[in-house]
């Protein structure tokens, strides 16, 4: 197994967790692209050493390379392919809702933040 | 028993192509989509009056070995959820067509459609043998609920659907890595081989694999500390999205952990697991007492009830195992139901927040004998179905010795009883607050809703009804999952 392969498969995944933490979408959308990447490169690095094209009376069988994680990986691009563009919807519609693509805070924790602060600070989900 | 597999998968898909085709004819829409749920819950039926019957069926699609192509495995444990599944989504339909015209209704044109890829991403994860596909059915079912969640747009959709998307778009990230790290193992993804492999492999990559995808099948099931994403993203949806998610979504999670973790001979993972059952159940739980919306008290007892099939599970014994089956069959419909009594309390209140309902047993009596059976089942009150499965899983660890996650149970089983107290108390009893209200369905699609629910409410008096023979039926289906040596057979003849 390719140590660059393996460099390769870390240094995506550790820049996409880290842009998936951000709190805007459009950085999350940039992360989970990256995400896979990653998953893309290591389920080919999975299939073992590269070799010939997959195809019948080209190449001995030996020399190949291994068609089984191709196949997955091509599923896999497609999925996230269109999961991307979903995101990319969702930013779209906060940012005509509220005027900026971040994620909110947590409803829970804005209620129990109003609940602890005293009756003096009205609920007001609209506000917020 | 070919045709049946299929039927089940590729139905739905149909259905809802055609329901898409059909979307400016809302008659036809809705016979193409109750046909195909209808079609795909009947076949799941006769498939387990066979499997029951004949043994494990297998089906190799495209006639590829099981190293290479992928493999449909109808078994007991799949046969014996499927069939609880699909009527739920079949019934959930009739409640949505009965809700139509109301404010808290979903769209039907693209509810429908997506109702019915989900059905078809429910089949194929219960069905399916190998890794890879249960990734993709995964993928069906979670791409059609981000759309079912956030499809109305409106503000509280959108940001607790990123919430939602996010994290799930994480879990299946992780899922992919899991299958890669498999497949650089083992060689393979399919399941029978797997089990095989796996167990062979050093103990350090063998544990490592299990939880990965303790973690992978735990996001989807909303175990402690993985389920922040449910309770803030459930409630807002509209009632009949949430009716089925709550029924299954959290549920195909578990379902594939009892396949996966019992197949691969995870039992070194036991006790991390109930402790992580143990939490599950009282944060849960505690979590639903803190609330006051019922659909938001519902969510959080989602969360509080996985703990108890995630326990049967973790106890990696036949009892617990069938135990946990059968908590699974007794869930899900009461789950449905009670969301779906939810949808008729906002429907009659004009919200289900607690505060402004009350009253309501004796304005609408039926409402309320179809909220307390569900409540009670929940609740683990004897004679309804909680009360057997419950006393099949904790029984199960109580032969184990696990006397902290027996305790845990036990505790929980009582909030759930306080919590579902409340609910009766400011909904059903009580004062009604003053305020203006949304209008009521009209009656012709009240009467569509109530027979619905009264016919999932019969479902799960059908569970405690046939109590012993399901469990019978789950005990099979545990020791076949105990011992993999009929299933690899099955699979490689």
């Amino acid at each position: 197994m390719s140590t660059a392969l393996l460099l390769a498969i870390g240094g995506l995944t550790a820049v996409g967790l880290y842009l998936l933490t951000g709190r805007s979408l459009s950085r999350i959308v940039l992360g989970y692209s990256l995400l896979g990447h990653a998953t893309v490169v290591a389920l080919i690095t999975a299939g073992g050493p590269a070799g010939w094209p997959p195809i019948a009376g080209q190449a001995a069988p030996e020399d190949m390379s291994n068609p089984l994680p191709q196949a997955l990986t091509l599923t896999a691009i497609v999925i996230s392919f269109g999961l991307t563009l979903f995101l990319l919807a969702l930013a779209r519609r906060q940012r005509t809702l509220s005027g900026d693509d971040l994620v909110e805070d947590d409803l829970e924790d804005r209620r129990i933040a109003a609940v602890e602060s005293g009756p003096t600070e009205p609920e007001d989900p609209a506000a917020t | 028993m070919t045709g049946l597999i299929s039927l089940a998968i590729v139905g739905p898909l149909v259905a809802a192509a055609c329901s898409l085709a059909l979307r400016s004819q809302p008659l036809g829409r809705d016979i193409a989509v109750l046909a195909g749920l209808g079609s795909a819950a009947l076949a799941s039926h006769i498939m387990l009056v066979n499997v029951a019957r004949d043994g494990t069926h297998t089906v190799a699609v495209g006639g590829w070995a099981p190293e290479l192509g992928i493999v449909l495995v109808a078994d007991l444990f799949a046969a014996l959820i499927l069939p609880v599944a699909l009527t739920i989504i079949f019934v959930v339909e009739i409640f949505a067509i009965g809700q139509r015209r109301t404010v808290w209704a979903a769209n039907p044109q693209l509810s429908g459609p997506l109702l019915c890829v989900l059905t078809s991403g429910v089949s194929l994860a219960f069905l399916t043998g190998d890794l890879f596909t249960l990734f993709v059915a995964f993928e069906l079912i979670l791409v059609s609920s981000y759309v079912l969640l956030t499809h109305q747009g409106n503000r509280s959709q959108v940001s607790s659907g990123m919430t939602y998307v996010v994290m799930n778009l994480l879990a299946s990230t992780l899922f992919l890595f899991g299958v890669a790290f498999v497949y650089t193992a083992t060689g393979t993804v399919n399941m029978a081989l797997l089990a095989e492999r796996i167990p062979q492999l050093d103990t350090g990559v063998r544990l490592g694999i299990g939880a990965w995808f303790l973690v992978v099948f735990g996001t989807k099931a909303a175990v402690f500390p993985l389920f922040s994403w449910l309770p803030d993203s459930y409630p807002t949806a509209p009632t009949t999205i949430t009716a089925v998610f709550a029924g299954l979504l959290t549920k195909v999670g578990i379902y594939s952990m009892i396949r996966f973790h019992n197949l691969m001979g995870m039992e070194d993972l036991g006790p991390i697991m109930l402790l992580v059952a143990a939490l599950t159940m009282v944060v849960g739980v505690l979590g639903a007492l803190a609330q006051s919306d019922v659909k938001r008290i519902l969510s959080f007892h989602v969360i509080s009830q996985i703990g108890y099939m995630f326990m049967g599970l973790s106890l990696f014994t036949v009892a617990g195992t069938a135990g946990a089956i059968l908590f699974l069959i007794h869930h899900m419909p009461v789950k449905a139901v009670l969301f779906l009594v939810g949808g008729l309390i906002e429907n009659h209140e004009g919200s289900s927040s607690l505060d402004r309902s009350g009253g309501l047993a004796a304005r609408e009596p039926l409402v309320a004998v179809m909220f307390a059976i569900p409540a009670l089942s929940l609740a683990g009150i004897p004679p309804f179905s909680g009360f057997v499965a419950k006393l099949a899983v904790v029984s199960a660890a109580v032969d184990q010795g696990g006397a902290v996650v027996v305790v845990a149970a036990l505790v929980a089983g009582g909030l759930t009883l306080q919590s579902m107290a409340k609910i009766w108390n400011e909904v059903f009893w009580g004062r009604r607050a003053d305020g203006p209200r949304p209008s009521p369905a009209p009656r012709r699609g009240r009467r569509t809703m109530h027979a619905a629910t009264a016919l999932a409410v019969a479902g799960t008096l059908m569970v405690a009804l046939f109590a012993g023979t399901l469990l019978d039926l789950s005990t099979d289906a545990a020791e076949s999952l105990r011992n993999p040596a009929s299933y690899i057979a099955a699979v490689r003849p």
